[in-house]
Parts: structure tokens; C-alpha cells; sequence
């Protein structure tokens, strides 16, 4: 299947390896993957701090680039940018000329977990990785798009890693977008209960879907110089051993 | 008083934060009401069955208000209520200030009431020189200790055994002891008393049922039930909400109800009264005033959007479940509705320009809206509330921000331009800062995605 890449904007500019770790996994399982140049954000910053007017116009963008393609899915490395894709139609709710074109690209659009297992039906994508890991739930991911069990059915796959659940997994990690900046010290108190539960799995790395989230966790652990490592499932998903 | 301010959260939150005391009790607390709730519910297999009910029949309830409270008063006075209708706090306090006045009512006993919370009842009462008793156990220990409730449904929630025990000693003058049955028995020794010389009972109401003009409260303490029949004059308070249509709708919230807030499968007591008592030798007060406030509400009823904020049946689990919460507290919100649900009614009831902060006290995780017994949907009501506040308060600066941000997201030239001096400025810039407090900042890559696609 020929698949649209929309490799978010965190992942573009600050952790390029997840886009270039999703490229290779499509690829492996025989998907033709193509990457417009145009894209650039979702909009969730400015809808999720308040600023629709900003949110519409590039959601508009996103649309008009997207609905060009003849790719046979929008997939994305990423549970909260799709989750905002996925919002498309609420944002132009009573716009005859936008909200169907919201619902065209937002019925194509994919989290990378989800189209594995859901649309290709796919499990095991060959990856290798040696230690052991746990996994967290990132909340979009999780509650706007019902993701529990693609992660981990992945995961377990992969040959050689030692998967175990994280106490309170499906606890929020305090990200937030906006939230961590204006509040931080609630952001970095909720944080530490992640942390913790961490520190107790006793792994080597922390898994999870979501660039933002593995970035407030990564922060953290770095800042206690923690030697756990921070990993994007696509990272998992490409390595081999 | 402890009364905070809902424009200082940030400031309330932080001295939170330093609270040891504070932070050891909250996690117990919402930790084991969140087990408990969990638990309760994965008891009914029909658990989403019943939510998706009780929210059609709330949404039922707010589309014809008008109507069912019509209907609710009908049926109440023909059984003997007296309806009081205020638009706003002032009123409903002047009319129970009134209605005690004309009795002579000297010592008042009050079972647990949000409503009356948010009206500040006690302090008028008090001004006009009324002795008010808070009975329910964790509204006396607060209202001994001159504070705010923190919790929706577990008002000292914040405090722990040994705050308690302090303050018993301090207030009661009982001997120091940190036994929980002894505290327990001095405050039940010391509200008994006070039940006996009550003139009047004041409570709030859980559930309203048109068809009959039943009013309806749960509870554990058996407070309510001594406030309701013990006194000769007993004042209902309710939120115009409250209706719902039939009396078999009870069963579903009924069942969400205790799950939900305590994770109870039921409350120790229900209390149904309609209207007074019937003869003279009957049970129950001569005089039954059912008082139906507006306060804000109709104001959101009116919106679309913020409507489903009336659904609530203040059962806390929201606040139990979110993380904010779950660090700071309930008094750190500076409104008697703290969590999740405070900040979206708060917001609402006492104007936006008065609670503009507590829309963005979320990260939006949505663990609210899960547990949510009648579905509502916090976090796109915070969004709501966010882009109110963006469009009449917003910061110039942020507004300015996010003008540049989306002309730069809309240009993938920009885009490109803006990336390559956010390489060389990302050290200084003021956001990364609030972010480096407490956590190592992840670079910009020196080349980009889009970068990496071109060599390739």
C-alpha cells in the first residue's frame, strides 16, 4: 500500500530518528512511502491553547495538502497529532465547504501502531532489540483513539526485548502541550509519579507513541541522570539486531 | 480564612506543591477512591450502558427544563412544599435569612450542600446572628477549622488523622488522641447535641423527580436524615439541574451515584421526601421549603456546548482521577468546585475574568472525561473555555505568538527559515526556560526531516 507520511512537527524538528525509524519499518512491510515537503503542524498548539481562528487556517493547510494525495493512508508516528487530525470535523463543524473535506483526510489519517495491526494487519514486523522496557500509555493515543493493545501486541514481538507493564501505564505524564510551560511545577510534580513507576520497572528503556511525552519523560530522567532510555515505537519497530 | 483565589492558581498551586502534609493525604485519598470507583463499576457489566442512559436523560432534563420544573413544582406544592425561586446567590441567602427570621430560628443544623457552598449561606446566616452547624463529619471539621471545602464529595480530604486530632483538641477541647473512633464520637456527641436544639435544617438535594415532587439525597452518616425530620422547618436547596423526569430514572443514578463517588454499590442511607408530614402525629417537619437556584446556570444552559456542564451530579470522581488534582488539591482551584468539573463551571458561574486560569490547569489527558458517570466532556469544554478566554483576555503577547505561528506553519518557506534560527536561539527563548526548570531540553537537530527526505 502507498502510504502519506505526515511525520508531525516535533518529530521534524527535534527527533528526527522517529520519522526516519517509521520510513524504514513502512518500507520493510512493503508499504510505498511517499512524504509531501508542504506539511508542516496539525494545528494542535494553537487549538488546544485557545486559538481557533489560528487552528482552522492551518487545518485548512493540512487538508489541502493531504487530500492531493492518492496515498491509500495518512499515517503518523504519533497518537496526539492524529488524535487532532481526527478532531478535524469538530473544528468545522457547520462549514458546508470544510467539514467534508475535514472528514476525507481525518477517515484517512492513522496513529503508525493502529495502521499496523488494524489496517495491514500486520504483528510482527521483524524487529530485534535487546533488554527489557515498558510501555506508556500516551493520553490522546489511549483516550481518543482507543490504542492499548496495538503497542503491546507489537512489542511483544519483538525478538530478544523483555516487555513489562508500568505501574499506572495509562497515567498522564504531565506534557500536556502548553500546560508544561505555563504550569511547570505541576507539569514536573505529575511527572515524577511517571518517574517513579519507572525507576520501579527496573528497565532500561521506556517505550511510547509520542514524541511530546518522551520528551517530558526524557527531560526528566536526563536531568536525574537516569541511564533509562527514552525509545518512539518506531524506533523499537526498526531495530534489528 | 483560608480563602484562596481562583486568579492566583498558579500561586495557590505552587505553595500546594511545598505541602508535604498536604501532598501525603491527597494521594492517599484519590488513590484509594479511584481503586474503589474502579472497582464498583467493573461490578455492572452494563457500567457504559448505564452512562449513555443517564446522560440521554440529562440531556432530556436540559432540553426541557421549563417544563420539568414546572412539573416538579406542581407535584411538590400539591404535597404540601413551599417553592422558592432565586436568581442568584443574594437572593437565595435573603430568602433563607428570611425564612429562618420569621421562625425565630436561633440554631440552624445544615447536612452537606455544595449549593450552599456556592451561595456562602453559612456566612449570612452567621451575620444574621444565626448559630450554624455544619453536620456531615468532614463539613464539621472544616467549618471548625474555618476553612473551604476541598472536595467535591470529601470536603477535608487535605486534612490528615493528626490535623484532625489537633483540631479537635484545639476547638473541642477534647484530651489529645489521634483514635479515629474516639474523634468520631466526640463530634457525634457534640453534633447531637446540637440536633436537639436545632429550629431549623437546611440541606441540599441530590436528585429532583418531577412526576412526584420527591426530592432525594444519599449519604453515609445518617446527617441528613436527623437534619431533614428532626426540625420543625426544613429548607431544601437545589441547582435548577437537579429535576430529572420519572421517578424509575432514579434506578440508573442510583447506581452510578455511589460507584462513582465513594465506590460504594450504596450509600448507607436514601432519603425520598415528598412534601411535610401528613398528620399531625406523622414523622417529618411541619414546614418542607424547596429553594431553586439559578446562579449562572441558566447562562449555560443557553450555550450548545457548555450546556452538558449541568449534567453533573457532583459525584468528584473527576477530580479523584486527574492528575492536577492529584497534586494540588482542592483549595489551590479558589472555588468551592475544584478539579476538573470546578474548572469548567467556575469559570461559568462566577465569570470568566475572575477564573480565566483554571481552563488551562489541565493537561488535557481525559482522564476526567473516562470516569465521568454521565459522560460529560471536560476537556473539549475546557478547549470551549480557552477559546473564550483567548477571544476577550487572552495575553497580547501570546495572541501575537500564535499570529506568527500559524503565518509561519501556513509557509513551508517560513517554516524552513524559522527552524534554522530556532537552532540558533533555542537556548534563550523564554519557554524554554519555564521548561528547563525541571526537565533537560531536547535540542532542535541540526538537520531536520524534511532535510534528511531531500539527501535522500
Amino acid at each position: 500500500m502507498k502510504v502519506s507520511l505526515f511525520v508531525t512537527c516535533l518529530v521534524d524538528q527535534l527527533w528526527t530518528s522517529i520519522g526516519v525509524s517509521s520510513v524504514e519499518v513502512l518500507r520493510r512491510i512493503g508499504c510505498e512511502v511517499e512524504f509531501d515537503r508542504r506539511q508542516t503542524c496539525c494545528a494542535q498548539p494553537a487549538y488546544n491553547t485557545g486559538y481557533l481562528r489560528e487552528a482552522r487556517q492551518v487545518a485548512q493547510r493540512f487538508i489541502s495538502i493531504f487530500e492531493e494525495s492518492n496515498a491509500g493512508a495518512i499515517v503518523s508516528p504519533s497518537g496526539s497529532c492524529t488524535a487532532m487530525v481526527r478532531h478535524y470535523p469538530q473544528l468545522f463543524a457547520g462549514d458546508p465547504e470544510w467539514l467534508p473535506r475535514a472528514r476525507a483526510v481525518a477517515a484517512k489519517t492513522h496513529e503508525l501502531s493502529s495502521f499496523l495491526v488494524h489496517v495491514l494487519e500486520i504483528e510482527d514486523v521483524g524487529a530485534s532489540w535487546q533488554g527489557r522496557l515498558t510501555w506508556h500509555d500516551a493520553c490522546h493515543g489511549l483516550r481518543d483513539l482507543n490504542l492499548k493493545t496495538e503497542p503491546r501486541t507489537l512489542i511483544r514481538n519483538v525478538r530478544g526485548a523483555e516487555f513489562v507493564e508500568l505501574d499506572h501505564a495509562d497515567a498522564c505524564c504531565g506534557f500536556g502541550g502548553t500546560f508544561s510551560v505555563k504550569y511547570p511545577e505541576i507539569s514536573v510534580a505529575i511527572l515524577d509519579q511517571k518517574i517513579d513507576a519507572i525507576e520501579r520497572a527496573g528497565v532500561d528503556a521506556i517505550v511510547s507513541g509520542d514524541a511530546s511525552c518522551l520528551m517530558q519523560i526524557g527531560g526528566r530522567l536526563s536531568r536525574k541522570g537516569s541511564k533509562v532510555q527514552t525509545m518512539h515505537l518506531a524506533e523499537l519497530l526498526s531495530h534489528r539486531q | 480564612m483560608n480563602h484562596l483565589s481562583s486568579e492566583t492558581f498558579r500561586e495557590n498551586a505552587k505553595a500546594a506543591l511545598a505541602d508535604a502534609q498536604l501532598r501525603g493525604a491527597l494521594k492517599n485519598a484519590t488513590s484509594l477512591f479511584g481503586e474503589r470507583r474502579k472497582v464498583a463499576a467493573a461490578s455492572l457489566p452494563n457500567w457504559e450502558e448505564l452512562r449513555n442512559q443517564a446522560r440521554a436523560i440529562k440531556d432530556e432534563v436540559l432540553s426541557h427544563l421549563d417544563k420539568y420544573l414546572e412539573e416538579f413544582v406542581r407535584a411538590a406544592e400539591s404535597r404540601g412544599a413551599k417553592i422558592h425561586w432565586a436568581r442568584d446567590a443574594a437572593e437565595a441567602n435573603a430568602i433563607i435569612c428570611r425564612l429562618a427570621a420569621e421562625r425565630n430560628a436561633r440554631v440552624i443544623v445544615k447536612s452537606k450542600s455544595m449549593t450552599t457552598e456556592e451561595t456562602h449561606l453559612n456566612t449570612a446566616l452567621q451575620a444574621a446572628g444565626m448559630q450554624v452547624v455544619e453536620t456531615d463529619l468532614g463539613e464539621y471539621i472544616i467549618q471548625l477549622a474555618d476553612e473551604p471545602p476541598s472536595h467535591i464529595i470529601a470536603p477535608a480530604i487535605h486534612k490528615t488523622r493528626g490535623q484532625v486530632a489537633e483540631l479537635f483538641t484545639a476547638e473541642l477541647g477534647m484530651p489529645p488522641t489521634d483514635d479515629i473512633a474516639q474523634l468520631t464520637s466526640t463530634a457525634r456527641a457534640t453534633l447531637r447535641d446540637r440536633f436537639a436544639a436545632a429550629d431549623a435544617g437546611i440541606s441540599g438535594v441530590n436528585f429532583a423527580i418531577a412526576e412526584t415532587g420527591t426530592i432525594v439525597l444519599v449519604e453515609n452518616e445518617g446527617n441528613i436524615r436527623l437534619t431533614t425530620s428532626l426540625p420543625r422547618m426544613h429548607i431544601a436547596v437545589m441547582g435548577i439541574e437537579k429535576v430529572i423526569p420519572r421517578f424509575a430514572d432514579l434506578d440508573v443514578f442510583l447506581k452510578l451515584l455511589p460507584r462513582s463517588g465513594t465506590g460504594q454499590r450504596l450509600t448507607t442511607y436514601q432519603s425520598f421526601i415528598t412534601g411535610t408530614k401528613r398528620h399531625a402525629t406523622g414523622e417529618g417537619p411541619e414546614e418542607l421549603h424547596i429553594l431553586l437556584l439559578d446562579n449562572g446556570r441558566s447562562r449555560m444552559l443557553s450555550h450548545p456546548v457548555t450546556r452538558q456542564s449541568l449534567a453533573c451530579i457532583r459525584c468528584g470522581a473527576c477530580l479523584n482521577a486527574c492528575p492536577v488534582y492529584q497534586q494540588v488539591g482542592g483549595h489551590a482551584y479558589g472555588s468551592v468546585y475544584p478539579g476538573p468539573i470546578g474548572a469548567v463551571i467556575t469559570p461559568q458561574l462566577m465569570g470568566i475574568d475572575k477564573a480565566s486560569q483554571l481552563p488551562y490547569a489541565s493537561s488535557l489527558c481525559g482522564a476526567c472525561r473516562e470516569v465521568c458517570p454521565v459522560k460529560i466532556d471536560i476537556p473539549r469544554l475546557l478547549l470551549h473555555l480557552r477559546g473564550e478566554i483567548s477571544e476577550r483576555k487572552g495575553s497580547a503577547s501570546e495572541r501575537l505568538a500564535f499570529k506568527i505561528w500559524a503565518r509561519v506553519m501556513m509557509s513551508p518557506e517560513l517554516y524552513r527559515l524559522s527552524s534554522i534560527a530556532g537552532r540558533l536561539l533555542q537556548r534563550v527563548f523564554p519557554i524554554s526556560r519555564a521548561w528547563t526548570s525541571g526537565r533537560d531540553l531536547r535540542l532542535i537537530e541540526p538537520k531536520s526531516f524534511h532535510e534528511l527526505w531531500s539527501d535522500e
